[in-house]
């Protein structure tokens, strides 16, 4: 493999690697303030494309995405209100039922309003042959976008998480529910604000990949395995540990395609997650027992 | 045998002829087909009742099983050997009957593997692969464990739909009837439909009681234990590892011959027999029907897949079945029908009822 | 030769040494008591001795044979059953299934077995239920067989728990704290059950915290405290040992 490969495949690595580690990112927000893990997180993703797709035939591209960004987290916060709140005794079987019933329904009403149409937003800057060179490689200046994007919303998040008064509200919702309802936390609207947070940042990824790797109802579902395999690779409940990752998933699956049949390609972040689950499910850097349930 | 569990699939069989008889006498007999399918399905979800209702385990995998008995059966049934007769295996696989000179659809002679060492292969492969699952998904717990078995359910999808020998995304069709006894073969043709019915309905009987005699065992208050409690289980001596995979290669087993059994019905199989999808509608249809209650599993699947199949959900089947989900963790987490059937019923054996969810 | 010969058991969790260095032993026809503050590491002994968590050095001898690193079903498997600190009855089954559960160790049909109904399985269940009553006659809850097992009162689930722990026919039974929630009353009537118990032929080796009970009912009385045995002895020599009254009574001077 010549330079040119390598830097293309890495390229492709990475840029699909902070997708899923944004993915991996919103599992991890949700679980440190829940607890659950929310198999509807990849839904969010798509849910951002597609109504930016929409609102995009209406309103210019920033506009548009910045409505999805908000529409989806309504949707993210209106499904904490309306499902998660209603469990009574959200013991962990109940709560995965849930969640994906409720990634179905989200696919469903996907597919009846979309219908099957692949769609695809425009590029931000330049268009489907721009590219920059790099070592002989060409890289779409699309790529750079959800680089840059995703990193973007990754400091932002840590140092939301790290300094500000709300985000260190949700990481003691996260260590500790009854210390923090003692303290006067308001548990309630932080779970909610976590699921708005989580959803939010998966549509602002789904916007920016979108136009390299298009939209369809269904591609909800294989994203939350992903997803859910970085957030288990990088320690549950460990958000930089998720970035890393990602990285790590999306440049591994990248590199597969040249060595495997391009249909195994989603069978490879499978495969790792197996292989996690069974040999070290704390992940490379979590340090908690995962039979923690 | 315990008669009151005897009562009880006696009485199913009963409820099923009058059925037919109904059927048959308001000339809706093509229903019959639909609960044939049913009736297979049935069996499927009854495995999978076992695990997660007796057991406590989630398993988002069980149509792999499924898949991995029909698409075997398919494979074998419809692999053309005629051209091999010359090689000394081919000769001798066809001498001692394992494989079978027949007719396909087209009229051509083939040489095909004969239904029944194809069916054992079918099972005994599946069971294979719930153990080399099993063994590890199966320590895992909660989260760990539905995603786990949502991955492997996910490979054993991809490997049909990127197969071109296992027919991609077609599937693989022309699946010859099975011979059951002489007179009686699993088929999709109508003139066999009403034995068809019977022949599931059997299956399911027989089924349902080696399933019924094993929840009220000593094995049944091991799973029992295990879901209640799974510290105390071990310390009374219940090796929970053991248990929980043989529960889980048992249920393997079950989708398995609904697999096969099915795939000659309809002689046919896709890939979508694999889809997460499914293996979430059958997971829905445990958690109606109560987990740990299998009759009460049994009546709600047959109820759901019939009114599946008929297309009474139409295009929004999979919303269905996603709301229905939620709905009943939410409001029914012991499953609807848990105790109005029992109760209207009026000869549960008093027997045992697994703990509605794990700790 | 002791029927449990417990060894410079050692244990740390992430630094704190719950264990460190004990060692005891307990004679057939005992019964012991292990007592001491609260974090002492009574629990995690009993863990470490039923197979729940492994040591980090020292030997468990069961009857002269090694059990350390024996997985806890296999533990049970050889004569040694326990209770639990916060009462582990199983949740969804009647009082008499749960005793019946802990004759597993003591039958054998297996899943082909049970699903055939074979007559050796008829044989056998008779036989596990038959046992099971009887235990819960001796132990004087007979009556409250057909119950829901966590429905029950307090008293009532660790009578449950403790018939259970004896249905597989131990030779030594680990109780971790079986008074505790219990009244003067219950209390005494567990003691009365617990010397029954030693007379039925079994050991007993408790965790107390109730001095009371504990004085009344051991034979011999270890003494442990952050981790560490400071006594060993019969209930009347420990009640007087300093180290022991100032480990309760704190280290303040008056």
């Amino acid at each position: 493999m010549n330079l040119a490969f390598f830097i293309q495949y890495l390229v492709a690595g990475i840029t699909y690697g902070t997708i899923y580690a944004v993915v991996g990112m919103g599992f991890n927000i949700i679980y440190n303030t829940t607890g659950i893990i929310n198999f509807a997180q990849g839904e969010f993703v798509m849910l951002g494309g597609m109504v930016a797709v929409s609102l995009h035939h209406h309103l210019p591209l920033p506009a548009a995405i910045a409505g999805a960004v908000l529409v989806t987290m309504a949707v993210g916060a209106l499904i904490e209100l309306i499902f998660i709140h209603w469990l009574s005794r959200p013991t962990v079987l109940r709560m995965i039922i849930v969640t994906i019933g409720i990634s179905i329904l989200i696919r469903e009403a996907a597919l009846l309003t979309w219908g099957h149409d692949v769609r695809v937003l425009p590029y931000f800057t330049g268009n489907e042959i721009s590219a920059i060179s790099l070592g002989g490689a060409r890289i779409s200046p699309q790529a750079i976008w959800a680089v840059a994007v995703c990193a973007a919303m990754v400091l932002l998040t840590t140092a939301f998480f790290q300094w500000t008064m709300l985000g260190r509200q949700m990481r003691a919702c996260a260590s500790n529910r009854v210390g923090a309802a003692v303290c006067g936390l308001p548990i309630r609207n932080l779970v909610t604000l976590s699921f708005a947070l989580s959803a939010g940042m998966g549509a602002l990824a789904g916007c920016v990949v979108c136009p390299i790797t298009y939209t369809q109802y269904g591609m909800g579902t294989g994203l939350a395995i992903k997803g859910f395999t970085v957030a288990i690779l990088g320690g549950l409940g460990n958000s930089l540990g998720a970035v890393a990752a990602g990285l790590v998933l999306g440049v591994v699956e990248s590199f597969s395609v040249s060595a495997l049949p391009a249909a195994y390609k989603d069978t490879v972040s499978i495969a790792i997650l197996l292989g996690i689950l069974f040999v070290r499910p704390s992940g490379l850097f979590g340090g908690r027992a995962a039979t923690r349930v | 045998m315990r008669p009151a569990l005897l009562r009880q699939v006696v009485l199913f069989l009963a409820v099923a002829v009058v059925f037919q008889l109904l059927a048959v006498a308001g000339g809706q007999v093509f229903l019959l087909t639909q609960l044939t399918m049913s009736l297979y399905y049935t069996l499927v979800v009854l495995g999978l009742s076992l695990l997660m209702g007796y057991a406590g385990q989630i398993s988002l995998g069980q149509a792999g099983f499924f898949a991995v008995g029909g698409y075997t059966a398919a494979a074998l049934c419809t692999w053309d050997l005629a051209a091999r007769r010359s090689s000394e295996w081919v000769a001798a696989a066809e001498r001692t009957g394992l494989l079978t000179a027949r007719t396909d659809a087209f009229g051509a002679l083939v040489l095909t593997v004969h239904p029944w060492p194809s069916l054992a292969l079918a099972v005994l492969l599946s069971m294979a692969l719930a153990v080399v699952v099993g063994i590890p998904v199966l320590k895992l717990k909660g989260n760990y464990l539905a995603m786990a078995t949502l991955g492997v359910g996910t490979i054993v999808y991809s490997i049909p739909l990127g197969t071109a020998r296992l027919g991609a995304a077609d599937g693989i069709s022309g699946v010859p009837p099975f011979p059951l006894l002489p007179g009686i073969s699993v088929d999709g043709s109508p003139r066999s439909r009403i034995a068809n019915y019977y022949v599931a309905c059997v299956v399911l009987a027989v089924a349902m009681l080696l399933l019924l005699n094993l929840v009220h065992s000593r094995v049944g208050r091991a799973l029992r234990a295990i879901h209640g409690a799974e510290d105390a289980a071990t310390a009374m001596g219940i090796d929970t590892a053991r248990f929980k995979v043989r529960t889980f290669v048992l249920g393997a087993a079950l989708a398995a011959l609904a697999g096969v059994l099915l795939t000659h019905f309809n002689g046919a199989i896709g890939p979508s027999e694999a889809s997460v999808m499914k293996s979430v509608k059958y997971v829905a249809i445990v958690a109606v029907g109560g987990m740990g209650s299998l009759w009460g599993t049994l009546a709600a699947s047959l109820v759901l897949n019939f009114l599946s199949l008929r297309g009474y959900f139409g295009t929004l089947d999979d919303a269905v079945f996603g709301a229905i989900l939620i709905a009943v963790m939410l409001f029914a987490p012991e499953g609807i029908l848990r105790i109005d059937l029992r109760r209207t019923l009026g000869l549960a054996a008093r027997g045992p009822r697994a703990p509605a969810e794990p700790r | 030769m002791p029927l449990l010969r417990v060894s410079s058991l050692s244990k740390s969790f992430g630094g704190v040494h719950a264990v460190r260095g004990v060692s005891f032993d307990v004679e057939k026809g005992m019964i012991k008591a292990l007592i001491g503050p609260n974090g002492a590491g009574k629990t995690t002994l009993f863990n470490l001795v039923s197979g729940f968590v492994l040591p980090d050095a020292g030997e468990v001898r069961f009857d002269g044979r090694p059990i350390r690193g024996v997985p806890p079903h296999q533990v049970a498997d050889l004569g040694l059953s326990r209770t639990f600190q916060n009462i582990k009855l199983f949740a969804g089954m009647t009082a008499l299934e749960n005793v019946m559960v802990g004759r597993h160790v003591r039958s054998r049909s297996g899943f082909l077995a049970s699903m055939l109904h074979l007559p050796s399985t008829w044989r056998e269940e008779a036989e596990v239920r038959e046992r099971s009553v009887e235990l819960m006659d001796f132990l004087g809850i007979a009556a409250l067989a057909d119950s829901e097992a966590t429905s029950l009162a307090y008293g009532q689930q660790r009578a449950v728990e403790l018939a259970r722990a004896l249905a597989s026919e131990p030779r030594m039974v680990l109780l971790d704290e079986p008074a505790a929630g219990l009244n003067m009353r219950e209390t005494a009537e567990l003691a009365r059950l617990i010397g029954r118990i030693r007379d039925r032929g079994v050991t007993v080796l408790l965790v107390e915290h109730d001095m009371s009970l504990v004085m009344d009912i051991s034979d011999e009385v270890v003494v442990l405290s952050y981790g560490e045995k400071i006594a060993e002895a019969d209930p009347g020599t420990v009640q007087k040992d300093p180290q022991v009254i100032r480990i309760y009574l704190g280290e303040e001077e008056c």
